[in-house]
């Protein structure tokens, strides 16, 4: 048991830590406020290697574990949580295809989706099936050498600035075993992209609705077999669980190394606000709480990374852990900037405002409960335990 | 004991729920988004023909003359619908209870029935500046004392209203020699003396609706007739008006957060996931029973402060005890609710994300939580002592 980052490890992230600083940090408040998607710097970050960092190599990703991953996450988060939780979005769907795919439907997409020449979005979440995504109902009708799609699906990221659309879409029967999953070209006909969203946060990605109608989709693009649709979409959530828990870590310590600066520049009371107690205190359980955060993700990380049997279970335990942890570590370094922290002119109400929707996506954390309480109650559930 | 409401309270309280209902929550979103403030000014206008700029100054002076317990009812109906019309509503009415409960016979006769009445659109209170938030004391702003009265320089920064104000509230050093805090004078300043100029309205993560500038004073010239109370004993009258100005903050916060509660819980017996209304989840409806009990209880000690300052009892720590709690838990509710409507929560067709943003200075401004705190201890152990 090592708790210590090995070498390629450490140099992984000083890569991306000045990759974030450089090329995300100088204009991530730009990008929230003009609601702009840095296209050009997600090339940037494809060049180095960032779009397809656990794709195989044989499609020109980096067939990096999940954790060396979260780790080069984390630092990327550290300077703009929107584009970084797009980047991990766009790897997510990646892998899919990359692992589901059949050889022409890798070959065809994977090259330039690791390259970050083409972006990748995730389909799944319908108006009516949000949290209970296995009632999915657009529908993948087959048709000689096609299968034909209807439906609409919604909050999608990255909808209309995206090339590839991983969708699942049911193929048989009512509930989870009907579903199949498509790699689905973006600019297909019948694809219709609705207005992009206003959101709280996460504004330097669009949102959007999107729906097919009779759109045709080559049987070769499916992912899998037919019925295989939902497990691939999970495992996929699995690592994107551990992503976007990672998003919220680097935030939140992005937002607590700027709380830790300002403790020592700002003066109230004729003393440097580390001088109080109350906020020493306050800083002592927002490091402890995040450094316990980290080290959960790492380690749901390294039981997808495993293999290990409840890998599921520890990545839904990582990801309500950290993200309520990253949320309310931002929340509280926002209070110590006092009436700055509200004012954009600082990074700390954005950090708020991005954090937020990592409860939500990918499962909600309410979900997360329902996933480890079922597995905790079962009765071999010892080893988890 | 008896906690209900007199006829009085309960009139002003059904007759600001219909108008927040009718004139206000139909604009509010608009009011965020578009920031324009010639809504407010509307809203302001509908408020001092109500009689709400008021609602705590004596009737002889245009006032309603209703008492506290009102004025914090109304503020929470009003910021049911609308934080930033609250928020200027409360500041204003602050403005008016400290000219009143400090001024001379003549400051009264002329300030207040333009506020009550609404000829002034707002007043602001000038406290805080750069260098001095949480310890105004340690201000730099000052007055010198000229031939005809005294001369004001510096700078006040967030000053609430300031754009659009008809008086302004200032605080300023008279005697630099003095201990701390006792060589500060209050001034009545009309929002049109030569050398005050406005700054640009800041960028704030939410209460977009409501003006906050800076506020420059360049030898502004005021004769002693200007000075509200006593030379040197303005700082003790800031702490003063604060205490009563954080019942209006705490009740805009509960406000707020039941808005909040109220959409949500609806919502829940909407939604359906799972085949059924998600309001049959019992993860959500102890999330609901958590944050109503703790609203409950935030109004109960709203109610307990504005009563005891009806009374003419000490209320200081009661107000920040019912500030700190109402602000806080009126957060957490927001950020509950939001997390009811799932993704939909996150977006700003729905006004959840606009709750959670609006609500989240509540916790900082009038006194952070953390001074809350600071004024509750020392209450507490001199009581003990
Ligand atoms: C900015 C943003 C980007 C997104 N990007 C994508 C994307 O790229 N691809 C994609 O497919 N989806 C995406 N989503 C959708 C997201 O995954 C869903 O919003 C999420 O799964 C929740 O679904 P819902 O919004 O329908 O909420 P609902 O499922 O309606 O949930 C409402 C509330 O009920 C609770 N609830 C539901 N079921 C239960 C239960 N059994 N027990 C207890 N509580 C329950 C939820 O936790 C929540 O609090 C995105 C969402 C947002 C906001
Ligand atoms: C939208 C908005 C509207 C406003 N409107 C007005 C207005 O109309 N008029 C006006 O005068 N002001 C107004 N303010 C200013 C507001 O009251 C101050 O922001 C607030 O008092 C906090 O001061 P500060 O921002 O300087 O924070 P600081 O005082 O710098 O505090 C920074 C952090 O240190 C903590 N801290 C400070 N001292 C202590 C201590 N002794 N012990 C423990 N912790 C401590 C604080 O709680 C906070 O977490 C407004 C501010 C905003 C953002």
């Amino acid at each position: 048991m090592d708790f210590e980052l090995n070498e390629d490890q450490i140099a992984f992230a000083d890569m991306a830590r000045a990759f974030a600083q450089n090329e995300f940090e100088p204009h991530a408040a730009e990008w929230d406020q003009e609601q702009t998607f840095p296209v050009d710097v997600l090339r940037a970050a494809g060049e180095m290697g960032f779009c397809g960092l656990y794709s195989p190599e044989d499609v020109g990703g980096l067939g990096l574990s999940r954790l060396d991953a979260s780790i080069i996450f984390e630092q990327l988060a550290m300077g703009c949580t929107s584009t970084t939780a797009f980047i991990t979005i766009h790897n997510m769907a990646t892998w899919m295809i990359a692992d589901f795919g059949n050889e022409d439907t890798r070959q065809q997409w994977c090259p330039e989706l690791t390259a970050g020449q083409k972006l990748a979005s995730y389909c799944l979440t319908e108006p009516n099936a949000g949290s209970d995504a296995a009632s999915l109902k657009t529908t993948a009708r087959r048709e000689g050498d096609n299968y034909i799609l209807n439906g609409s699906k919604i909050f999608i990221s990255g909808a209309g600035s995206t090339d590839v659309l991983v969708v699942m879409a049911r193929t048989g029967v009512d509930g989870p075993k009907g579903i199949s999953a498509f790699a689905v070209d973006a600019k297909a006909e019948g694809i219709v992209y609705g207005r992009k969203e206003e959101k709280m946060g996460w504004n330097s990605q669009p949102t959007r609705m999107i729906t097919f109608e009779d759109v045709v989709v080559p049987a070769s693009a499916l992912l899998g077999n037919e019925g295989d649709g939902f497990k691939i979409a999970m495992k996929g959530l699995d690592g994107g669980r551990i992503n976007i828990a990672t998003c919220s870590i680097g935030t939140a310590q992005a937002a607590l190394n700027r709380a830790r600066e300002y403790m020592h520049e700002r003066k109230q009371f004729g003393k440097e606000l580390a001088n109080f107690q109350a906020l020493q205190f306050k800083l002592a359980d927002m490091v402890t709480e995040l450094v316990a955060a980290r080290q959960m993700v790492r380690l749901a990380a390294s039981k997808l990374d495993a293999g290990h049997a409840d890998k599921a279970a520890y990545c839904a335990m990582a990801k309500r852990f950290a993200t309520d942890v990253g949320f309310n570590v931002a929340d509280e370094a926002l209070q110590i900037f006092g009436g700055n922290g509200y004012i954009k002119e600082y990074p700390m109400e954005r950090y708020v405002r991005d954090n937020r929707v990592h409860r939500i996506l990918e499962g909600t954390n309410e979900i997360m409960r329902v996933i480890v309480a079922r597995r905790v109650l079962m009765e071999d559930a010892a080893d988890l335990i | 004991m008896d906690l209900s409401l007199t006829e009085e309270q309960q009139l002003i309280q059904d007759t600001a729920k219909r108008f927040a209902e009718t004139e206000l929550a139909p604009v509010a979103e608009k009011l965020d988004q578009t920031k324009d403030k010639s809504i407010l000014l509307e809203n302001c206008k509908k408020l001092a023909e109500l009689g709400f700029m008021g609602l705590n100054i004596n009737a002889d002076h245009g006032g309603t003359e209703a008492g506290v317990v009102a004025f914090s009812l109304a503020m929470t109906e009003i910021a049911r619908a609308c934080a930033s019309t609250a928020v200027t509503m409360s500041v204003t009415n602050m403005v008016a209870e400290v000219i009143q409960a400090m001024g001379t016979e003549e400051q009264k006769n002329k300030y207040l029935p333009l506020i009550c009445s609404g000829e002034y659109r707002a007043g602001s209170f000038c406290l805080t500046e750069s260098g001095a938030g949480s310890d105004p004391a340690s201000m730099r702003t000052q007055a010198v004392k000229t031939e005809n009265g005294f001369a004001i320089s510096g700078t006040k920064q967030w000053i609430t209203s300031a754009e659009f104000a008809g008086v302004f509230v200032v605080w300023a050093v008279t005697d630099p020699e003095a201990k701390k805090g006792k060589g500060i004078t209050c001034f009545l300043v009309e929002a049109d003396a030569p050398g005050i100029t406005v700054g640009p309205a800041e960028k704030k993560m939410g209460q977009h609706g409501s003006a906050t500038n800076e506020v420059h004073f360049e030898n502004v010239e005021v004769p002693e007739s200007a000075i509200l109370g006593k030379l040197n004993d303005g700082f003790r009258l800031a702490v003063a008006e604060l205490a009563g100005g954080r019942i209006g903050i705490g009740s805009l916060a509960l406000g707020v957060g039941l808005a909040a509660m109220d959409y949500a819980i609806q919502y829940t017996q909407e939604r359906k996931q799972f085949g059924r209304p998600i309001s049959d989840f019992q993860g959500l409806q102890w999330m609901i029973a958590d944050r109503c009990t703790e609203l409950e209880a935030a109004r109960l000690l709203l109610m307990s402060a504005a009563d005891r300052k009806e009374r003419g009892l000490p209320f200081a720590k009661e107000a920040s005890m019912a500030k700190v709690f109402a602000s806080e838990k009126a957060n957490q509710a927001c950020y509950s609710a939001l997390q009811m409507l799932g993704g939909y929560g996150y977006m700003q067709e729905y006004p959840l994300e606009r709750y959670a943003r609006d609500v989240r200075i509540t916790s900082i401004y009038e006194g952070t939580s953390e001074i809350q705190r600071v004024i509750i201890a020392r209450e507490i152990m001199r009581e003990h002592s």
